[in-house]
């Protein structure tokens, strides 16, 4: 992948370095500059910030952290994943992922359910802590990308709040574990193969098609292009 | 004027520049700007406190690891036996009842990850003070890793769970949640936060002294 970012400022006497001028907050930037430069998040490299061409990448010189990565109509199809996690989860919650059955007894559990039969007991917390983390966090975040997406796929200007929200969704990203909780079933599944008949319910294909989704959606997202759009007010 | 063993190629850092950078959104502001005026993120050059903040968490991860894998992480009852499973145990359980595959992606989400994890922090945490032994661009990819599997040990965590919730069959059997599902999953979320205080900044602070 080449490297797009453009004119890594102050490259030994960089052009646009004005060390001439002392402004006061910034000793050796334009201040009028300011708001065409970036940072790496990662390693704080500076850059001017200037978008590669679609389907390419800038990586950080240094670190090679992916910096931008814009593609054609991403989008809408982001905006459409989102749709698709906030239906699959949503359904998923009450839908079992899987049943078992032994010599005629027979138990189906959806997530909705293991919330229930957790509470009350000491675990409760563990229940809970598995609704938000598998169920909670991935559809807030969905809900959130698709609340500061639409405004922009559509050409208007960001929502309210649009950029604290985006945020969020960020923020919240680490602890979105849905897709965890899908490899999670299948070694359940393999665990209970010796005791019981265990079967995959409709849930644990739902999760399935989140990972899937969740992937596609992690390669579409170009957060450099979402925040520059925020920009523009 | 520059070094040929440098790690990487020259950059000058927003910090160079007299700029802040928002680790968030990636936009830089003068220094001593306190908020993102983009995102709202709260701006820091470097984060002063990070390695106390990665060093508090990381404690609390260890502590909460210990008693993870002395108690049960599993509780089976049968109509003739009750079995009391921790982690290490039930994956050797696992082991010879025919599943070593199982066996070891159990050991590895919750022993290999997890302790690679205590090591890799505290490797990140000491190196980031002293000379620099170990290139900062291999220490950064360590990072980057630590960040991302961390969340893949609450793998277990979701297993107990999910096999707790579902076998329920009266006498014949039941499985119920063991103490240990829960300082486990206690010792992943601190050991997240540990490494989410790191500042990752500070790593190439010292390749780049100027």
């Amino acid at each position: 992948m080449p490297v797009r970012v453009d004119e890594r400022v102050l490259a030994v006497g960089g052009g646009s370095v004005d060390t001439r001028r002392p402004a006061m907050e910034s000793p050796l930037v334009d201040s009028d500059d300011i708001p065409n430069l970036m940072a790496c998040p990662q390693c704080d490299a500076l850059y001017r910030a200037k978008a590669p061409p679609p389907g390419e990448r800038a990586v950080c010189a240094r670190c090679h952290t992916v910096l931008a990565a814009p593609r054609k109509r991403a989008g809408t199809a982001i905006v459409a994943l989102a749709v698709a996690v906030v239906i699959l989860v949503g359904a998923a919650a009450f839908l079992p992922f899987l049943s078992i059955s032994v010599i005629g007894l027979g138990n189906a559990v959806s997530i909705f359910d293991a919330v229930i039969v957790f509470t009350g007991g000491e675990l409760a917390l563990l229940a809970i802590a598995m609704a938000v983390l598998v169920l909670i966090i991935p559809v807030v975040r969905a809900l959130l990308v698709i609340y500061v997406l639409v405004p922009l796929v559509l050409d208007r200007p960001p929502a309210k709040y649009a950029a604290r929200a985006f945020r969020w969704s960020e923020r919240l990203r680490p602890w979105s574990m849905a897709e965890i909780f899908a490899i999670g079933c299948a070694v359940a599944l393999v665990k209970l193969t010796d005791l019981a008949n265990v079967e995959f319910g409709p849930a644990f294909w739902m999760f399935a098609g989140v990972v899937v989704v969740i992937v596609l959606q992690d390669r579409f997202m170009c957060r450099w292009s979402v925040w520059n759009a925020l920009d523009r007010k | 004027m520059v070094g040929m063993e440098r790690a990487g190629p020259e950059v000058t850092t927003a910090r160079e520049a007299g700029l802040v950078a928002c680790r968030r959104c990636a936009k830089v502001w003068p220094m001593g700007t306190s908020t993102c005026q983009r995102c709202g993120e709260r701006l820091q050059s470097r984060d002063t406190m990070s390695l106390q903040k990665v060093w508090a968490w990381w404690v609390a991860g260890v502590l909460a690891y210990i008693p993870a894998n002395l108690y049960p992480m599993l509780q089976t009852r049968t109509l003739f036996r009750r079995q009391e499973d921790t982690i290490i145990g039930g994956a050797i359980e696992l082991f010879l009842h025919g599943s070593p595959f199982i066996a070891f992606v159990i050991l590895f989400a919750s022993v290999a990850i997890p302790v690679g994890k205590f090591l890799a922090i505290a490797f990140l945490a000491i190196s980031v003070g002293r000379a620099d032994s170990f290139g900062a661009g291999a220490r950064n990819r360590l990072y980057e890793v630590v960040e991302f599997i961390g969340r893949w040990s609450m793998i277990d965590v979701f297993v107990v769970a999910i096999l707790a919730s579902l076998v329920q069959l009266n006498v014949i059997v039941s499985i119920a949640p063991g103490p240990a599902s829960l300082t486990f999953a206690l010792s992943v979320i601190f050991t997240m936060l540990s490494a989410q205080a790191f500042d990752s900044r500070l790593i190439w602070d010292k390749v780049d002294p100027r």
